[in-house]
């Protein structure tokens, strides 16, 4: 808790610029992708065969508060993982108080919830102005989405704690964020790709995000074991991070 | 606390933050009255090692160490590059796990109560941790809190602390754009957030002009007044003269010596040195005029020292030899004296 202070206090000095453009950029987003792409999936029909008669916005929207929440989750655990790490060497000075690994890494999570959270609130205030995905289902997709950028997060945070260099970083970025964001089920339904490629979509925590968000925004039917399964796939993913993280920090922090 | 633009330490100031140091030093007071009431029994040290090691990998970096830090004292690691000094002090701040032999703090083994010990300690680390984006007051109050103080109690200590490190002009700036001596203050007043009982300074000087380091000078002598245990490393034997009661020489992981400042002069060098300079590389055939005159001498790249009690004597004598020295200087022994002594290098290379 006196951790999330620090990045809370760090976080204070950019928080006014951040809050605009978290809210703008999904409006910005929902308009091209509701209108613009939208228009043309609708007026193929497509969106009776494929999407199950729901417009394309409807579709694409849930999808975006879970990739908002697992960019964010990425973003947050990489470079400024590493940074307090390496640069700014804030966790050593952590280190030299009562303070333990353990306590790193929960306020870690703690911070990763919040952003994630905090990001996702702002896509689903921005989806509240269009009707046609406004629903109460939208404050309970605001977990959902949570939780797929923090299990995203936690793994590549622990990554980010153990390396000297950040060489990698942009390689993962490109490799894996990349790939699992645009195969994970958000802008088009995973039936659409040959079962290969359809794999990535499963296993990444985005999938097991979006299904749930778009569950609960459109209202329509998920049965509880699904529920508890993509839930339990998510925790999962946590909490191997955050072990790992762990274990990976102490290493380095207590050589 | 008065209005703190009063540099230089004004009478109220200091009066005002030996209150919050006879906290500070709470716990060395407390053992040493338990001593002085049961007339000399020895005095329970702070920082107990004994045959303490440390291993990276094949590496020995700390090569069984013995050494005691009493209450009250400042004690000092003096070593070149690489003799082991940081090693030794992130094993004491219990962030390095030690590979063999006893350390003991307060009388708790660091592998079990690390925890417990780090309350306790306030540690300026050898490359600063501040982090830069903050003010210098918000390091120190989240700092604090990491202490469990309460924000009201980090922000008052944080001020008082600013107050005597002179920095309290400067406590709403960012960290960054800070002079390095004035980060390594702000770094002084971080570890001092929580009261600690013994402080832990690694190289606390080093890299700073000469100003910047005798305000820094000032301000660890005055907490040593106020009766705050000190250990600091260093590679410069000036520093070690001015604040440390104690010392021990590290090289290559090892201790070569031990003893008071002047102890160590008078055990490993002479009175006074004798440094002739000649001309650039005739050092070989004028070391002839050197040897004799004085207890012993050194023939060092750039010049020749010779040990002796009086060094013009020494100087007039190898002058009679028929030395023509471009230069010649008298001057006291220093540590710097000693180490080249004790391990035929210099400590700065
Ligand atoms: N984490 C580590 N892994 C491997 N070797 C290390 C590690 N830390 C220190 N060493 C090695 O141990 C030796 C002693 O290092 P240490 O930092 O204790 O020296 P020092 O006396 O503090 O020197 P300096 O004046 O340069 O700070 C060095 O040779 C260093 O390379
Ligand atoms: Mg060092």
């Amino acid at each position: 808790m006196r951790v999330f202070e620090w990045k809370l206090a760090v976080y204070r000095r950019v928080w006014k610029a951040n809050v605009l453009t978290s809210l703008l950029q999904p409006l910005l987003y929902l308009l091209a992708m509701g209108l613009g792409v939208g228009a043309l999936v609708n007026k193929n029909g497509g969106s009776a065969r494929l999407l199950g008669g729901v417009p394309y916005i409807a579709f694409v929207a849930p999808g975006l508060l879970a990739t908002t929440a697992m960019m964010v989750g990425a973003i947050e655990s990489l470079w400024p993982v590493h940074d307090a790490m390496k640069w700014g060497r804030q966790y050593e000075a952590m280190s030299a108080t009562p303070l333990e690994p353990a306590d790193i890494v929960l306020a870690h999570v703690l911070w990763l919830m919040f952003r994630t959270g905090t990001a996702a609130a702002a896509v689903a205030a921005a989806m509240a102005l269009f009707p046609d995905v406004r629903s109460w289902g939208l404050v309970a997709a605001i977990p959902a989405a949570m939780l797929s950028g923090v299990a995203l997060g936690m793994p590549l945070s622990a990554w980010a704690v153990s390396r000297e260099r950040e060489m990698s970083f942009p390689l993962i970025q490109r490799f894996i964020i990349v790939p699992l964001f645009l195969f994970g089920g958000a802008f088009f339904p995973l039936s659409q790709l040959p079962i290969g490629i359809r794999i990535i979509g499963y296993i990444s925590p985005l999938w097991h995000g979006v299904e749930m968000c778009r569950s609960w925004v459109s209202g329509t039917h998920m049965t509880a074991l699904a529920a508890v399964g993509h839930v339990t796939y998510l925790t999962v993913f946590v909490v191997v991070g955050s072990v790992y993280m762990r274990r990976l920090a102490k290493d380095r922090l207590f050589a | 606390m008065s209005i703190g633009r009063d540099y230089g330490g004004s009478l109220t100031q200091t009066a005002e933050f030996g209150q919050l140091l006879c906290w500070v030093s709470s716990c060395g007071m407390t053992v040493g009255d338990q001593a002085s009431a049961s007339a000399g029994a020895p005095v329970a040290p702070l920082i107990h090692a004994s045959g303490l090691r440390k291993q990276f990998g094949d590496f020995v970096a700390v090569d069984g160490i013995d050494f005691d830090v009493q209450p009250g004292e400042a004690f000092g690691f003096l070593g070149p590059n690489g003799a082991g000094k940081s090693s030794t002090m992130r094993m004491i701040g219990c962030t390095s796990p030690t590979s063999g032999g006893t350390l003991q703090l307060f009388g708790l083994d660091p592998a079990t109560d690390g925890p417990a010990i780090r309350r306790r300690l306030g540690v300026v680390p050898q490359m600063d941790s501040l982090d830069n984006e903050l003010t210098v007051e918000e390091n120190l109050v989240i700092y604090g809190r990491y202490f469990d103080l309460s924000r009201a109690e980090a922000r008052r200590r944080a001020k008082e602390l600013l107050d005597f490190v002179q920095l309290t002009d400067r406590a709403t700036s960012r960290v960054e754009p800070l002079s390095g001596g004035m980060k390594r203050r702000v770094t002084i007043a971080r570890s001092l957030i929580n009261q600690p009982d013994l402080l832990l300074l690694d190289e606390p000087t080093t890299g700073l002009d000469p100003q910047a380091r005798h305000i820094l000078w000032d301000r660890l002598y005055r907490l040593k007044q106020q009766g705050v245990t000190l250990v600091l490393t260093t590679h410069y034997m000036d520093e070690a003269e001015q604040l440390c009661d104690r010392l021990v020489v590290m090289d290559a992981g090892k201790i070569v010596a031990q003893g008071s400042p002047r102890q160590l002069i008078d055990e490993h060098a002479t009175r006074e040195v004798l440094e002739l300079r000649f001309r650039a590389g005739s050092n070989e055939e004028n070391v002839q005029y050197a040897s004799g005159v004085g207890d012993r001498h050194e023939v060092l790249p750039d010049r020749i020292l010779v040990y002796a009690h009086n060094g013009d004597e020494a100087l007039a004598k190898a002058i009679a030899n028929g030395a023509q020295p471009e230069s010649a200087l008298v001057r006291r022994s220093t540590l710097e004296d000693v180490f080249l002594r004790l391990t035929g290098r210099t400590l700065v290379e």
